[in-house]
């Protein structure tokens, strides 16, 4: 089984299927509306210059969050 | 007619209801954001469409009347959603309109707008509509960038699976919609006739079984009095969505305890087995059904290109670390200066057809109040409003510019990081700069701007804090003031105000965010859009909707505020005993004017203590009004600060416009009207009134840069906040904090220059 980490710390490039989102409440049903739950592909494209937000492909489509969003989200790197 | 949704009256030919044998058949238009719902609605509805405000919020109510094969049919665009949670104020409204508390309300039939490439996505919102037992059909739109991108959909079979039709439709060519809107209207009728049953979903072995008890304890007691399907109701229940929950509590108070408890119930148990929540869950069946809906029905060609190819070369360039700020501030700087410089040009015509109407009404009708009124109060106020529409328009031309092709969401992911430690939203920046964030701007398109935010506590932090910006009308002050006591160092005394607004702005907003409007920060994940080239027509529409809005109230409240403050600059008038001497003085001027000969000598000074005569009464005639007692009876207040009466009119004239800061200034001065842009004569008296300082005049900048906002930017500020609670709050606010802000920087500006 391959490790688990946080989406946060990927590299732009990097390719990871999700595994676990934790958060809870609004903040984690906006996650979750936006596709953003276990068993979902995502690939991250690019960081904002600051370094955070970050882009994320999913579905065909381009998400942004924040890193502390990121953080919520623990994904397998493919 | 009125509508019992929103708060305007429908009137014209697009507010005429259009009866046919079933009554009125109205369509929703749903689906996500970028999804390119309202270019279809654009182009189903042409011109006959009508912008209004849902009660309560800040979204944009929009309606229109298209019309299949002749025959009038109206359609409600909704705002962009991606679920029917009450995230944010555009899905609240997206379900109040698509289950309304009457259900005569209700449209006959929603036509869902899906992306084709995203269909996944797009299918959440579908599933949540299809769950609340409205016919739907769905439109694959963007067809064309699907086929290019090598996307095959197969629609029969996702038709079938889905059990509604579904049509392809590429919306900025306006094929397939005649189609779409014919099929939404006929499974509208079939369902009349037939009903329609709610979709219902697995959500699997822990929520069955209670949802099934929910639903027939709900359906049962008829909760909410069948607004909502049961089922419906017991899964909001189990998401704990607060806004139903409310309904709830107010509806069938009795009931709620007990539903309450089966969620507390299976919330315990899901957390003990699996360690998620009900939503979690929810989410997870729901985008599993979705999945299964689409497999093998999508299909991609092995060697297509990937369409978001092109955008992510794009964004490789234009988010990059060095070239993605600098391009960010040159579009900022194009587009500030565009507005402004471009905009002068139409605004200065405005202002001179308003000035050659008041010149001309001044010399057809007879000295008196009635030319007063009309010229001082109506052409001025009105001309002083109207001159804003061009950059307004202009203004929104390139928002919508940037919205559309996608920039503005780059805009928002770049600036995010800086602007979240204020509690603001990457896409604050545009309505500060718009404000004044580049010396010059204007509060009003400024405000405006701030409909870019879809996160409520942002905007409303961007909205109250915006007006602390060194907008247009406020330079003149600051040239003033700043060539007089400061000329050696005018230009950097500029750019510290500049900064001060700025500083100012993000502080308070900062304040604002851990105070009045504490939370946590809005979810911030929004999408990239591709970069798409706008079509003219969608800008067009854009700009002239916010433009009519803009005109709609300069109409109504702005004349009647402007009559207000002519009227309380004007009345009461001096008594003949006060204005006496004056008269007599203007008089004795007059007759030596008259005495001396043509071309003489003297006839210059004579005529300059004649204006000096007529100054002197306008001055004394302007303490005497309702304005100039107010800014008398504040003089010890304002004295902290450096200020005397003088000064203190010109103030509450600057609520007015604050271009007439100077003006009124002038006037109370006794040296006429002065011309803002050139006021010499002002210059030199304020350089030698023992009164000015330093110091005082280190105040009365920093006040003119942070007091109340002018009227017209306060009329902007309640539309978009939605109350006057926040207009009241402004006023107060700003001019106490300024107020606070003159009083330090003059006892500062004591002890440095003494």
């Amino acid at each position: 089984m391959m490790e688990r980490c946080r989406l946060r710390g990927l590299k732009p490039g990097a390719r990871a299927c999700i595994r676990e989102v934790t958060a809870t409440d609004e903040m984690g049903r906006r996650i979750r509306d936006l596709g953003l739950l276990p068993g979902t592909e995502v690939e991250v494209v690019g960081k904002a210059p600051l370094r955070d937000p970050v882009a994320l492909r999913l579905m065909g489509t381009t998400l942004m969050l924040r890193n502390n969003e990121a953080e919520y989200i623990l994904v397998e790197v493919l | 007619m009125g509508c019992s949704v929103c708060n305007e009256q429908h009137a014209g030919a697009e507010g005429t209801r259009i009866a046919d044998s079933e009554g009125v058949i109205s369509i929703a238009l749903v689906g996500n954001p970028n999804c390119g719902k309202t270019t279809a609605f654009n182009m189903l509805t042409g011109a006959r469409q009508h912008v209004g405000n849902y009660p309560g919020v800040t979204v944009d109510r929009k309606e229109g009347t298209a019309l299949l094969n002749g025959t009038p049919v109206r359609l409600i665009d909704l705002p962009g959603a991606y679920s029917l949670t009450a995230f944010s104020q555009e899905e609240v409204v997206v379900r109040q309109v698509l289950a309304p508390a009457d259900k005569a309300e209700r449209p006959l039939a929603v036509c869902d707008v899906a992306e084709a490439c995203a269909l996944e996505r797009s299918l959440y919102l579908t599933v949540q509509i299809m769950e609340l037992g409205l016919p739907v059909v769905l439109v694959c739109n963007m067809m064309d960038e699907a086929r290019k991108a090598g996307v095959q959909i197969n629609l029969k079979e996702l038709s079938a699976r889905l059990g509604i039709p579904v049509v392809e439709a590429v919306a900025r060519t306006g094929e397939g919609l005649q189609g779409a809107l014919r099929q939404t209207i006929q499974a509208g009728r079939t369902a009349r006739k037939a009903g329609s049953a709610p979709l219902i979903i697995s959500y699997g072995p822990d929520l069955d079984p209670v949802l099934g008890i929910m639903s027939a304890f709900i359906e049962e007691r008829s909760i909410l009095g069948g607004r909502y399907p049961a089922r419906w109701i017991a899964l909001k229940v189990l998401e704990h969505d607060a806004r139903i929950l409310e309904e709830l509590r107010t509806d069938s108070p009795e009931a709620v305890a007990w539903l309450e408890e089966q969620y507390e119930k299976v919330a315990a148990h899901l957390k003990e087995t699996h360690e998620v929540a009900p939503d979690a869950i929810i989410a997870d069946y729901r985008y599993g059904f979705i999945r299964g809906v689409v497999r093998g029905v999508v299909k991609k060609e092995a060697n297509s290109q990937d369409r978001l190819a092109m955008t992510d070369r794009i964004d490789k360039v234009l988010t990059s670390t060095l070239i993605g700020p600098l391009f960010m501030l040159a579009v900022m700087y194009l587009m500030f200066y565009v507005t402004f410089e471009v905009g002068a040009y139409p605004q200065g015509w405005v202002e001179n057809a308003f000035g050659w109407l008041g010149d001309t009404v001044t010399e057809s009708l007879p000295d008196g109040l009635l030319r007063s009124l009309i010229v001082s109060g109506l052409i001025d106020g009105l001309g002083g409003v109207l001159s804003f529409v061009p950059l307004i328009a202009i203004m929104f031309l390139m928002i919508a510019f940037l919205e559309d092709s996608g920039y503005m969401a780059r805009i928002a992911y770049m600036l995010d990081r800086v602007f979240r430690v204020f509690g603001l939203h990457g896409a604050s920046v545009m309505p500060y700069i718009i404000s004044g964030g580049i010396a010059g701007g204007c509060a009003i398109p400024g405000a405006m701007a701030t409909r870019t935010l879809h996160s409520p506590k942002e905007k409303l932090a961007t909205l109250l804090t915006l007006p602390y910006m060194a907008c247009g009308a406020k330079l003149p002050v600051f040239l003033l003031l700043a060539g007089v006591f400061f000329p050696e160092n005018a230009a950097g005394v500029m750019f510290g105000l500049l900064l001060a607004g700025w500083a100012s702005a993000l502080i308070i907003a900062r304040i604002l965010r851990g105070t009045i409007i504490r939370g946590q920060a809005t979810p911030f994940i929004m999408e990239l859009p591709p970069y798409r080239l706008p079509s003219l027509r969608s800008v067009l529409i854009h700009c002239w909707e916010r433009t009519f809005m803009y005109l709609r109230k300069a109409g109504t409240v702005l004349v009647a505020v402007s009559i207000l403050i002519w009227a309380s600059m004007t009345f009461p008038g001096l008594d003949e005993e006060r204005a006496a001497p004056f008269e007599q003085a203007i008089a004795a001027a007059e007759a030596q004017l008259e005495q001396a000969p043509e071309n003489a000598p003297e006839r210059e000074k004579l005529e300059a203590a004649l204006a000096e005569a007529q100054n002197a009464l306008a001055a004394e005639e302007l303490r005497n009004t309702v304005a100039g007692r107010i800014g008398t009876a504040i003089e010890p207040l304002t004295r902290p600060a450096g200020f005397d009466w003088r000064t203190d009119i010109a103030l509450l004239g600057g609520i007015a416009a604050k271009e007439a800061i100077v003006s009124t200034l002038g006037t109370a001065y006794s040296l006429g009207e002065e011309d803002p842009e050139e006021a010499t004569g002002l210059a030199e008296r304020l350089a030698s009134d023992p009164g000015w300082s330093k110091a005082v005049a280190l105040a009365m900048m920093l006040f003119v840069l942070l007091y109340s906002p002018c009227f017209v930017a306060l009329v902007v500020i309640r539309q978009e906040a939605g109350s006057w609670g926040w207009v009241a709050f402004t006023i107060v606010f700003n001019t106490v904090f300024a107020y606070g802000v003159a009083v330090a920087a003059h006892r500062i500006g004591l002890m440095i220059w003494g």
